[in-house]
């Protein structure tokens, strides 16, 4: 089974807010805010760990199947892909092909 | 409520000031005649220090970070400084006269995903933009910067400072910006300048003109909306805070001056000698400044208009009383309605101004608000 890898896009703000993480496209100017899951999701997306290792760490934190917390990931990812603020590969993503180191933008 | 009020009040519950605007210098390649800073370098926050100062604007919570000056590139450092901020995960929006827009940099603001762009443009014809400008050759330039970013992807925001001069070439920038694909906004409000010469302000609109702008559709959208009476006023609005300036939002100077606002010349604290998050949560200025509700206002609390005025705090601090009128903002009301604020019933009333006040010395776009869980 191949596995995924997701990155965050050099074009988008990020902010943690109270708990909460707020993100913006530079794209589209649309606004986003993210779950306590889908934010455990976004600061993990670096392009070297792999989705199926993301989904483990909900799994250990939240009360939730293994089953679920891939199906929930993957389905979270392709919407973040659509607007362009996440980016999707099969292979790991380098840093220099999503700009802005990706572990930079996550605090 | 829109996610980006949902974003707004949860700010100003847990004192996080969402918004910063930092001028990195007041020099500038242009001397527009309405300007209100001085543009003498006085000893510029170094390139080190502003990266210490997004590194603390980023843990205090500030997501929205707009970038300006005076010419913000006409610092050497500029791109280093959006690099930077960009990194911090700000979402930075630049304000230029985009003089200095080469390709090159155009093709730089859009691989560092800045957010938009919004550029001063004052007349579509170059005589009289140029004139305001001071700088011959201006308009072609700009233009030419302009559409150098949108080619090369960059949101840009053409901004229409209107005055007695050029009220009637608000059409030609209308029409440039959309043969452009640019958007277009309006501002009619002229400052005083940062050490309290007031004499730009002859280039503020006359009653008259601000009557056609404010009933021309093709600047304010629905008039009839825009010129409605003012709502009755309630506990509400009596409990309401004036605007978001010290509370959600702030200003730095290129010389490290924390303010409420741009507009606002109150100073709270300076961060080459203080840790930002210290000036903002405890300035005393700024505590002052949050302690104001509607009906702590000394005129305008028995004023009708209270629950829809634009009343700018900054603008009443410079006439010498934070909790008074702004002038220019009751004849603007005024003019929107038709209904005398309180300054025009009891002059008077307007008169009682705190005197003697030393004077030291802006959304995001129409954007498509989802939230996904």
């Amino acid at each position: 089974m191949s596995e995924t890898y997701v990155a965050r896009s050099a074009a988008v703000a990020a902010r943690l807010l109270g708990g909460e993480m707020v993100v913006m496209s530079a794209a589209d100017s649309t606004l986003f805010s993210l779950s306590e899951v889908a934010t455990v999701i976004w600061q993990a997306a670096d392009g070297r760990t792999p989705l199926s290792e993301i989904a483990r760490r909900i799994c250990a934190e939240y009360d939730v199947t293994a089953e679920t917390a891939l199906g929930d990931a993957e389905a979270f990812v392709t919407e973040l892909a659509r607007h362009g603020i996440l980016c999707v590969s099969d292979q790991p993503i380098p840093a220099a092909e999503i700009g802005i180191k990706a572990s930079d933008a996550a605090s | 409520m829109s996610l980006m009020q949902e974003l707004n009040r949860k700010a100003l519950r847990l004192g996080i000031p969402l918004s910063a605007h930092l001028d990195i210098t007041y020099r500038c390649n242009e001397r527009c005649e309405h300007c209100y800073l001085d543009h003498t370098d006085r000893g510029e926050i170094t390139t080190e220090e502003i990266r210490s100062l997004l590194g603390q604007l980023a843990d205090a919570g500030v997501f929205f970070l707009t970038l300006s000056g005076g010419e913000p590139l006409l610092r050497r450092d500029c791109f280093d400084i959006i690099e930077a901020a960009r990194a911090r995960g700000f979402n930075v929006k630049l304000k230029t006269n985009a003089v200095l827009i080469r390709e090159k940099e155009a093709q730089r603001l859009r691989s560092l995903g800045v957010e938009q762009v919004q550029v001063s443009v004052y007349s579509h014809r170059a005589e009289l933009h140029d004139a305001i400008t001071k700088l011959p050759g201006s308009l072609g330039r700009t233009l030419a910067g302009v559409r150098r970013l949108r080619s090369a992807g960059m949101k840009v925001t053409l901004a229409n400072v209107l005055m007695r001069s050029n009220l009637q070439d608000s059409a030609g920038v209308q029409a440039l910006a959309a043969e452009m694909g640019a958007h277009y906004t309006l501002d009619p409000t002229i400052t005083p300048m940062i050490d309290g010469n007031a004499s730009v302000l002859r280039h503020r609109l006359a009653t008259s003109q601000l009557e056609t702008v404010f009933h021309d559709a093709n600047l304010v959208g629905d008039v009839e909306n825009f010129c409605a009476p003012p709502p009755a006023v309630d506990d509400e609005t009596r409990e309401g805070l004036p605007c978001s300036a010290g509370h959600t939002a702030c200003y730095i100077s290129p010389y490290g001056d924390v303010y409420p606002c741009v507009q606002f010349p109150l100073a709270c604290g300076n961060v080459r000698r203080q840790p930002f998050l210290e000036i903002w949560q405890h300035s005393p200025q700024l505590a002052e400044v949050r302690a104001i509700r509607g009906k702590d206002l000394s005129v305008c609390s028995s004023c009708v208009h209270l629950g829809s005025c634009t009343r700018c705090p900054g603008l009443a601090y410079m006439e010498g009383n934070m909790r008074g009128p702004s002038s220019i903002d009751c004849e603007k009301a005024y003019v929107r309605t038709g209904i005398a604020p309180v300054t025009m019933q009891n002059p008077q009333a307007a008169a009682h101004r705190v005197p003697g006040l030393v004077q030291i010395e802006t959304r995001q776009p129409l954007a498509q608000l989802q939230t996904v869980s």
